[in-house]
């Protein structure tokens, strides 16, 4: 059961996310990103680690989507305009990436160890209780100091949407 | 579980920097907000730079109490506390060198020093971290606070172009970081740089050093794009060239030299006991950076983009140290990043005075009779190029003979006579322009020069100082350096 349940959302998950990539305009892009999202959110879930899998719903495919809709609404923007791609990009990049790939997963394949690893349904320690209990011990100093990540990235919003310098 | 969970008050002695440095940040933007919207703000560089004094005296304080804080998050030692040092002297001189250029072009707003203090919070929080989380996170305040500073100007074209290109494919490199973090976490099962060293020297939990090997080849990448080694250096050239001239001064020389540290740190500490496996590709990659950066830059004629393809040389030289692999190399690199920073940031200073408003003046030849308009200026300006090509009595000079000296001492015997013969062909490059500022006629760009700004002549000066120091005295830095190497072996 979990295995045909991680098969079926681990192909969702990677089928939306090449439509992602393929898609010209940007409402659709952002409709198979919440595909994606939500596949993960899954696969979360299947691991045993259902607050991250919350999270994962609330946040990404819920609050950051909405996000993404309002600015592409925002700006109006159409399909986009296929720039003339150059031809060793075309020619390199897709076998580059199947090369790539195909050697991540002979590597995962051939030298992982067989005997460990992660069972689905197995792990409990994905709670609420015991993510905070991490977050304000061990992830302390860098749970706060994203908020200075995020105030930079504020920071950075403000400079480049201001009306004029000086 | 119940408990207190308040870190004792040592922990955040130890990193005092970084609360003083995002503290001011904070600061400027209150500042910024509470003054009147049309009136010039000259209280805000004082900020900044009082800001940056009080995080040097907080990373002295740091250092009086060394040791691990925050869970093994953090790491206060002579390392550390040598590029928190360095990092904040960067983001001070490119403050000085910054006042007046904002001022010609209209931009004197308080979010640049903002940003500045961020990203050197960034830098140094980058410097201090034993743990990857915190690496990644101190990398991305860095890197996302120089995005935007690279496109400060918002209305010039060349300023959003290089924005744009340094987001977008900063942006593609640390996915990659971040990829290999999750995948020697997958590994070893931990982030922290001393308990993944301790998960790969164990024998019994029989960790693939192929499945090692591969993380380091994927954070190598997120961290060889920072520092502009080939085949991750197309960027640097454009970016350099777009950005406003002191911005690329503090580019070429702060987060460059804090990617040094974490890259030193991951590869020395972490995977310091697979290093035979990365060492053969660090080989290659530094030789490139060298070649490529060399020999572009015999062909520029624009200043900016000259200094950017030297600034790549440069990282080759450094990653010659850190192939090293020894504590000697390690010494040398630190010892190197702190010359480089001097120089760089001081030639750079000189482009942003010569280059005046919107950026006119950037060519080489446009530098034609400094040397007699303005005699000082050029004589900084020699003084920083022949450090740069590695002249005696100058930082450069013992920079690049303590990196030799330590790859000699490894016996990377090729690496050594290729990266000389390197230096050698650098020579032509750097001359041309002391050429260019003595031997020809004063033209168009230099017979209307205006006097050097207060700002900018303090930015000249103390690299300069700074240049000379580490080139007559080098052993006040080397020796603190070669005390500070060991990171944890």
């Amino acid at each position: 059961m979990d295995l045909i349940l991680f098969l079926v959302f681990a192909a969702i998950a990677v089928g939306c996310g090449i439509n992602l990539v393929v898609q010209t305009h940007p409402i659709s892009s952002a409709l198979s990103l919440i595909g994606v999202m939500g596949s993960l959110a899954i696969l979360y879930l299947l691991l045993g680690a259902e607050f991250l899998a919350a999270a994962q719903l609330i946040v990404y495919a819920g609050a950051i989507m909405v996000l993404f809709v309002f600015v592409i609404m925002l700006l109006n923007a159409g399909a986009e305009r296929k720039p003339a791609s150059r031809s060793y990009a075309k020619l390199f990049g897709v076998p580059l990436l199947v090369v790539f790939l195909g050697l991540i997963a002979y590597i995962v394949q051939t030298f992982l160890p067989k005997t460990e690893g992660v069972q689905f349904g197995k792990f409990t320690g994905g709670g609420a209780y015991e993510i905070g209990i991490k977050l304000f011990t061990d992830y302390l100093l860098p749970f706060e100091i994203v908020s200075v990540l995020i105030l930079v990235a504020i920071f950075g919003a403000i400079v480049l949407a201001r009306k004029e310098i000086d | 579980m119940s408990g207190n969970f308040a870190p004792p008050i040592a922990d955040y002695v130890r990193i005092l920097p970084e609360i003083v440095l995002a503290l001011f940040g904070t600061l400027i933007m209150l500042l910024e907000a509470i003054f009147p919207e049309d009136r010039p703000k000259p209280i805000l560089p004082w900020v900044t730079v009082g800001g940056l004094c009080i995080a040097l005296w907080g990373a002295v304080m740091a250092y009086l109490s060394p040791g691990t804080a925050f869970s093994n998050m953090v790491i206060v030692d002579g390392f550390a506390t040598f590029f928190r040092v360095l990092v904040i002297v960067v983001g001070l001189l490119t403050i000085f060198a910054s006042v007046s250029y904002l001022r010609q072009e209209r931009a004197n707003a308080g979010e640049y020093y903002g940003l500045i203090l961020f990203s050197v919070c960034g830098q140094s929080l980058m410097a201090a971290s034993n743990d990857l989380i915190l690496v990644f996170i101190g990398l991305e305040i860095s890197s996302i606070a120089t995005y935007i500073l690279a496109g400060y100007l918002r209305d010039d074209k060349r300023n959003n172009e290089a924005a744009l290109k340094y987001f977008l494919l900063g942006s593609f490199a640390t996915a990659f970081f971040l990829y290999g973090i999750a995948w020697i976490y997958g590994i070893t099962g931990t982030t922290n740089l001393a308990g993944i060293r301790l998960a790969l020297l164990n024998r019994d939990l029989g960790i693939s050093v192929t499945l090692a090997g591969t993380a380091a080849a994927l954070m190598f990448v997120g961290m060889a794009f920072k520092v502009s080694a080939v085949p991750f250096q197309i960027w640097a050239p454009d970016v350099y060239q777009g950005a406003p001239a002191p911005v690329s001064a503090f580019m070429s020389a702060g987060p460059k030299a804090a990617a040094f540290a974490i890259l030193l740190r991951i590869f020395v500490t972490a995977f310091g006991p697979i290093s035979d496996r990365w060492i053969p590709y660090l080989w290659i990659s530094a030789l490139l950076t060298m070649i490529v950066g060399n020999f572009a830059a015999l062909s520029q004629s624009n200043i900016k983009r000259l200094l950017a393809y030297s600034s790549i040389a440069h990282a080759g030289y450094v990653l010659v140290a850190v192939t090293a692999h020894s504590e000697i190399g390690t010494a040398a690199a630190m010892f190197y990043l702190a010359a480089y920073a001097f120089m760089n940031v001081g030639a750079f200073a000189v482009v942003s005075y010569f280059a005046r408003q919107g950026e006119r003046f950037v060519n080489v030849d446009d530098l034609a009779g400094l040397g007699f308009k303005r005699p000082m200026v050029a004589a900084m300006m020699t003084i920083f190029l022949l450090s740069m090509i590695g002249v005696p009595l100058t930082g450069g000079f013992f920079g690049k003979f303590y990196i030799f000296k330590a790859a000699l001492d490894s016996n990377l015997v090729w690496l050594t006579v290729l990266g000389l013969l390197n230096s050698a062909v650098a020579a032509y490059y750097y001359l041309r322009v002391i050429v260019v500022m003595y031997m020809h006629e004063a033209g168009d760009a230099t017979s209307e020069i205006g006097p050097v700004s207060p700002g900018l002549r303090v930015a000249m000066w103390a690299s300069a100082l700074g240049t000379l120091v580490l080139g007559i005295f080098p052993t006040l830095v080397l020796n603190f350096a070669g005390q500070s190497s060991t990171l944890g072996r």
